[in-house]
């Protein structure tokens, strides 16, 4: 398949005689949302971070737009097209919406040695940083000071910063984390929206978005898949009912 | 969780005040003795040194406790490049001393910028004591005692031998590099330095390579740390190890937290402040057997425990609170 951009195959991760990840494979195509769900503690948030960059793995191999990237640093990763957004928010606090998304946005075209011409006035990083500010719904709340807009809207914030470095494969660590029902669905209609573009792995525990948006999923308990397949084939799996899904999915 | 919000744009009217000062500055040389325009001349030059650490401190959130090593390191490259019988030319010779603080920070920066917080804070020292004992145990380079520059270098133009002409110099240094560090302060590499201070790891998901950033800061701090120390020595007469020492560095932190980190601006308020608290504290009289001016470090020491607790940012963030609340009171008013 030549629209797959991020294909990890075998990663392992040890933390002394734990494996918090093991012997996982997964592919992300152009234009699908592959989830990852599984219990607290299954390894998908380590899993996010071997793909990032953020750790390196003990075994296995990532490839990223058909090259080696395996053990590059997030730096690396995100000049060469993946971009991540943090289970935990992971922004600048004391600056406003559109510092934190203009500075992402200056990331790709970094401007070294303009040291006497003021960071506002570069247009094509204004654009970039305006469409993804656009995009993400945040058009509203641009000036107001990141650490005062509320937990969705941070958020969002998270995604706008994410897609102002133009990635083409996108890690998204539980976007929906403590929102509320609004607010959820004003992201699942973002993530709708964005999808077209991008390769994106979403790791997320809402399971109604999670089967709103994933045109395929990988169940991970304990460091391992224990099924991969489309949304139909994992609602029948017996295994993954009894291991995880259970009640949930179906109230 | 508490968002610590930097002043980094200052209020018009601060920056009236902050016109008025510079103002005052120039005019001041006609209503003050001698003496006290020396006194002067040496707070601004250490105001320089004040926004040099700043850069690190305030701005990329690098707490340097060996900033003074480049200080001295341009001084000590005045006193070599200064021949025994006659002035060494000004223009060249302060590139060459500034060029020798920023070559010695961009080394030493090599390797303590891969460090982060409290171990940036001891290798910064270490690599300070370092030079210090390179220079304090060397006779050749001085010894102890230090070295005399027996002419101010010659500036060809005018006469730095001339106390006015230095003054006016050493405030067009101060003024250049202030605008040049608030310039810096908004250009795309000095928000990048700032995104670092707030967010590190955000920054390098971004794609920023953070060690360049933070060494590039480094060894521009250091240059500028040179420009002081050259003024600095060029204004003495002489170097010694002190220049270099744990106290020069750690004066100069102290200087940024009193005055307001992140702005510049606070940075030589608080370098002013701190040595006229020197010597208002060093001035004090004998109180029966109690000799309150030797124990000026006791003062100073509570001062600043006051102003970190009171105004943590600062006495300009004192000022700018005071001016904008004035400035909302005017606008409720209309």
């Amino acid at each position: 398949m030549s629209d797959v951009l991020l294909a990890a195959s075998n990663l392992t991760k040890r933390f002394g005689g734990l494996a918090a990840v093991d012997d996982v494979s997964i592919d992300l195509q152009l234009g699908r949302i592959h989830a990852v769900i599984g219990p607290n503690g299954a390894g998908k948030s380590t899993l996010t971070n071997l793909l990032s960059g953020d750790l390196p793995p003990t075994r296995g191999r990532v490839m990223l737009n058909g090259a080696d990237a395996t053990g590059r640093n997030p730096e690396q990763l995100s000049r060469a097209g993946l971009g991540r957004s943090y289970q935990k928010t992971n922004i600048f606090l004391p600056f406003t919406v559109w510092e934190n998304v203009r500075l992402a946005a200056q990331s790709r075209e970094p401007h070294l040695l303009a040291w006497l011409k003021l960071a506002n006035n570069f247009r094509s990083i204004n654009e970039n940083a305006e469409r993804a500010i656009e995009l993400a719904g945040l058009a509203q709340r641009r000036n107001a000071v990141a650490g005062t807009i509320s937990h969705g809207e941070q958020r969002q914030l998270e995604i706008a910063m994410t897609l102002a470095t133009a990635p083409r494969v996108l890690l998204l660590d539980e976007p929906l984390a403590g929102m509320g029902s609004a607010e959820a669905e004003r992201m699942v209609q973002l993530l709708l929206k964005i999808k077209p573009g991008h390769a994106i792995m979403l790791v997320e525990h809402d399971m109604d978005a999670v089967f709103a948006l994933a045109d395929r999923l990988t169940v991970m308990v304990n460091g391992k898949v224990i099924a991969s397949g489309t949304p139909v084939d994992i609602r029948a799996d017996a295994g993954v009912q009894a291991a995880y899904l259970g009640e949930t999915a179906y109230e | 969780m508490s968002i610590k919000t930097h002043l980094e744009i200052l209020p018009g009217s601060l920056r009236i005040v902050l016109g008025a000062g510079f103002v005052a500055l120039a005019l001041f040389p006609f209503v003050a003795t001698d003496f006290y325009a020396q006194m002067v001349a040496r707070m601004m030059i250490l105001g320089i040194f004040a926004m040099s650490v700043d850069l690190l401190l305030g701005v990329t959130g690098l707490v340097s406790l060996g900033h003074a090593a480049y200080f001295g390191i341009a001084g000590y490259a005045l006193a070599f490049l200064s021949p025994q019988d006659g002035p060494v030319n000004l223009w060249w010779s302060l590139p060459a001393a500034v060029g020798a603080s920023a070559l010695a920070a961009l080394v030493i920066g090599f390797f303590v910028v891969r460090t982060k917080g409290i171990y940036f804070i001891m290798v910064t020292m270490a690599f300070a004591q370092m030079v210090y004992y390179l220079f304090f145990d060397n006779k050749a380079l001085g010894g102890s005692d230090g070295i005399y520059i027996n002419f101010k270098p010659d500036a060809v133009a005018f006469d730095l031998g001339n106390k006015l002409a230095f003054y006016y110099f050493t405030l067009a240094m101060l003024l250049a590099v202030y605008v040049f560090l608030r310039r810096l302060l908004f250009s795309p590499f000095g928000r990048v330095l700032a995104g670092i201070r707030v967010n590190e790891h955000r920054m390098r998901a971004l794609g920023y390579g953070t060690f360049g950033y933070k060494l590039a800061a480094f060894t521009l701090a250091g240059a500028l740390a040179g420009l002081a120390g050259y003024l600095g020595a060029a204004q003495t007469g002489f170097v010694n190890p002190e220049l270099m020492g744990f106290h020069m560095s750690a004066h100069a932190i102290m200087m940024v937290i009193l005055g307001g980190m992140g702005n510049f601006a606070g940075a030589i308020v608080g370098a002013f402040t701190f040595e006229w608290l020197l010597h208002f504290f060093q001035d004090l009289p004998q109180i029966g057997s109690f000799n309150a001016g030797k124990h000026w470090q006791l003062w100073i020491g509570l001062f600043i425990v006051l102003v970190v607790t009171f105004a943590s940012r600062g006495l300009l963030g004192v000022a700018a609170r005071l001016v904008t609340r004035k400035d909302s009171a005017q606008g409720s008013a209309e």
